[in-house]
């Protein structure tokens, strides 16, 4: 395959942070070698799932050029992030690379009104010259979203839902017309009523508009519905990546399973599966520390070999698994 | 005999700035009772007044909440309260934290920050129970953690050394120190990740099942409700539109909202399309004529315009609020 032929191309990507003093600090490892690429010519929805603190948002940014990787490096249409540099440079990554964040609130100033932003992206990116000229392009990409321009003109963010507000976000990130939308939780804070209809439309958006998502969630059931392929991370590391299918049907790393086991189910009659005991994690940052898989400590399956060394990636059944349980060494 | 009845409560919150007056009616006729020994679960989505009817049956009514009518009672074997007309003083002596307790929704916030987890311990049965004897109340303490499967190092630790599933496990501690007959929980798992809402649950569970006290466990989570809750009430605008078991409520609901937010929860395993619910959540300062919910409903027939539908009870344990109910009986 050819250079050009990969929208998005993640090679052994690593950052590292700092936290604590100069000689008494430690090292964290929020992103471990993550190697995955998005095809220019198959709009997709890939997402990354996993729990707090494993390195999702830390890999997102990397992603959005926010953070330069401590080792590896990110390709976007074959050209690696890190020459980016310059303002122009810049625009035109971002006019292809959109982010979508997880508090809509958060996301535009309570003292604007929100069509500003639309006009503001269109004008900033080269799609509009003046304030007139912006607006038929922010109906445009309203309407993608399933919202009209009257019902956000004159509007602060409070005067809307939760739901209207976070599909602006949406729209504001279609106005450049990218390639590639980053959204972090993005259903996080939507309330359930209205979750599906924002789900939905990142479905609609891939199919109809060609622009491929890469979904942050820690919620395997959304992602399930939308996704096509699915990275399963824990500390930093991707311990289970494929087809979500594959991946969420037939779970094979240990911590996949306890994931899925995880996510309730709306079934009152299955309850008992579900209230199994459970250990938990206590301290998160001594994790990363540690040496060999992260999961050890609380997987039911360790065996002596998983704390002296990082389990190999190994291809089964379909999915890329880090585990020694689907080694051939182990076995 | 039913541990908490509430009767037709309605509350507002009423505020004035520069002489223009205004009025949220949060919670609008609610009347439902807990029974002693029950997890109860309330979902809804927010501002639908959840968290306003928590307030004030756990009499933290306080301005601009005003409560215009109704009736909060509740029966503690020996002792009945009313809520509505409880002084201070007793209410502290006898009914917060020792009858009625709560678990929040960030611990983070709950617990102080620049003080150990046993000092805000010390705190509470000091104001209580008084502490005559150190070491016994550190025993004690110790105890209490020990039992709930926490480590007694907890207790020694600062909040922000803890993980999130930790503190909220520390909130729940808390909250069961006295042995209260009913524990609210407002959201208590839903800044958490799947993994640690289970471990937070299963702790919640198992707390109930082992000093039979009633949980009133509030979320907008419908399938965490599938998982914990005996019975469920689904609120839509500040009004309860339908009651019942959880398998009723999951599997023969009646009102087109509980329908609708049924259908919509995804499932590993399915990837049929799921519809979003068209419309906004409702403006409780302005709220719809008749039926609250009639603008987004489906299923909307020319009396949900004018006439709000009465709650209208299917069997003994099932009610819900909707005219359809009414044509399907003809």
């Amino acid at each position: 395959m050819s250079e050009t032929a990969k929208l998005l191309d993640v090679r052994q990507v690593s950052r590292f942070f700092h936290i604590g003093g100069l000689l008494n600090g430690t090292r964290i490892i929020a992103a471990n070698g993550i190697s995955f690429f998005l095809d220019a010519d198959k709009p997709e929805i890939f997402t990354l799932a996993g729990e707090s603190g494993s390195g999702k948002t830390t890999l997102s940014r990397l992603l959005l050029h926010d953070l330069d990787p401590s080792l590896g490096s990110v390709h976007f249409e074959g050209q690696d992030l890190a020459s980016i540099k310059g303002r122009r440079a810049g625009m035109e990554f971002m006019k292809k690379v959109q982010p979508v964040f997880q508090n809509p609130f958060d996301t535009f100033s309570p003292l604007r009104r929100v069509e500003d932003y639309l006009y503001d992206t269109a004008i900033n990116f080269g799609r509009a010259r003046s304030r007139k000229d912006a607006v038929p392009v922010a109906e445009e990409a309203l309407h993608l979203v399933g919202l009209s321009i009257e019902e956000v003109t004159k509007r602060y963010p409070h005067e809307l839902s939760g739901g209207q507000i976070q599909r602006v976000s949406v729209a504001r990130a279609l106005i450049p017309k990218p390639k590639l939308i980053i959204a972090d939780e993005p259903v996080s804070m939507v309330d359930a009523s209205l979750r599906m209809a924002i789900v939905n439309l990142f479905k609609k958006l891939r199919d109809e508009q060609g622009v491929s998502v890469i979904y942050i969630t820690h919620d395997l059931a959304t992602a399930y519905y939308i996704s096509n392929r699915i990275a399963v991370m824990l500390r930093g590391y991707v311990v289970e990546a494929g087809p979500v299918e594959a991946v969420l049907d037939r779970p094979l790393h240990p911590y996949t399973k306890l994931l899925k086991e995880s996510v309730p189910k709306p079934a009152p009659e299955d309850r008992l599966s579900w209230a199994k005991r459970i250990g938990l994690s206590t301290t998160e940052v001594k994790d990363y520390g540690k040496v060999g898989c992260k999961f050890a400590a609380r997987c039911p399956q360790a065996m002596d070999v998983c704390l002296t060394a990082d389990p190999p990636d190994v291809a089964a059944d379909g999915r890329q698994v880090k585990c020694y349980l689907y080694s051939t060494k182990a076995n | 005999m039913p541990l908490l009845s509430v009767e037709n409560l309605r509350a507002c919150y009423k505020t004035e700035v520069y002489g223009i007056s205004r009025q949220v009616r949060a919670v609008d006729d609610i009347s439902f009772q807990l029974e002693p020994n029950e997890i109860y679960g309330v979902a809804g989505e927010s501002s639908c007044g959840k968290t306003t009817l928590i307030k004030i049956i756990s009499g933290n009514t306080k301005p601009p909440l005003c409560v215009e009518g109704g009736e909060v009672r509740y029966e503690f074997g020996e002792h009945s309260v009313d809520m509505l007309k409880i002084g201070e003083k007793e209410m502290r002596e006898l009914v917060r934290w020792k009858e009625i307790s709560y678990v929040m929704q960030g611990s983070m916030s709950v617990l102080n920050p620049v003080r150990k987890i046993i000092r805000t311990f010390e705190d509470i049965i000091q104001t209580h129970e008084g502490i005559p004897n150190r070491r016994v109340f550190s025993d004690r303490i110790t105890a209490h953690v020990n039992k709930l499967g926490l480590p007694a190092d907890v207790l020694w630790a600062y909040p922000h050394q803890l993980s999130g599933g930790m503190r909220q496990r520390v909130a729940i501690a808390l909250a069961t120190v006295f042995n209260p007959k009913l524990i609210i929980a407002d959201e208590p798992t839903t800044a958490l990740d799947v993994v640690v809402q289970r471990g937070v649950l299963q702790l919640l569970k198992e707390i109930q099942a082992e000093s039979r006290n009633t949980v009133l466990f509030v979320t907008h989570d419908l399938t965490v409700h599938a998982n914990v809750a005996d019975r469920v009430a689904i609120m839509y605008a500040g009004r309860i539109v339908e009651e019942a078991p959880t398998e009723t409520i999951f599997h023969s609901s009646r009102h087109p909202y509980t329908r609708h937010l049924i259908q919509s929860l995804p499932v590993i395993g399915d990837k049929t399309c799921k519809p979003g619910l068209g419309g906004t959540p409702p403006n409780l300062a302005n709220p719809p004529s008749g039926c609250r919910f009639h603008p987004r409903c489906p299923e909307v027939l020319e009396i949900c315009r004018t006439v709000a539908p009465p709650m209208t009870a299917l069997n003994e344990k099932h009610r819900a609020a909707c005219h359809l109910i009414k044509e399907s009986g003809k």
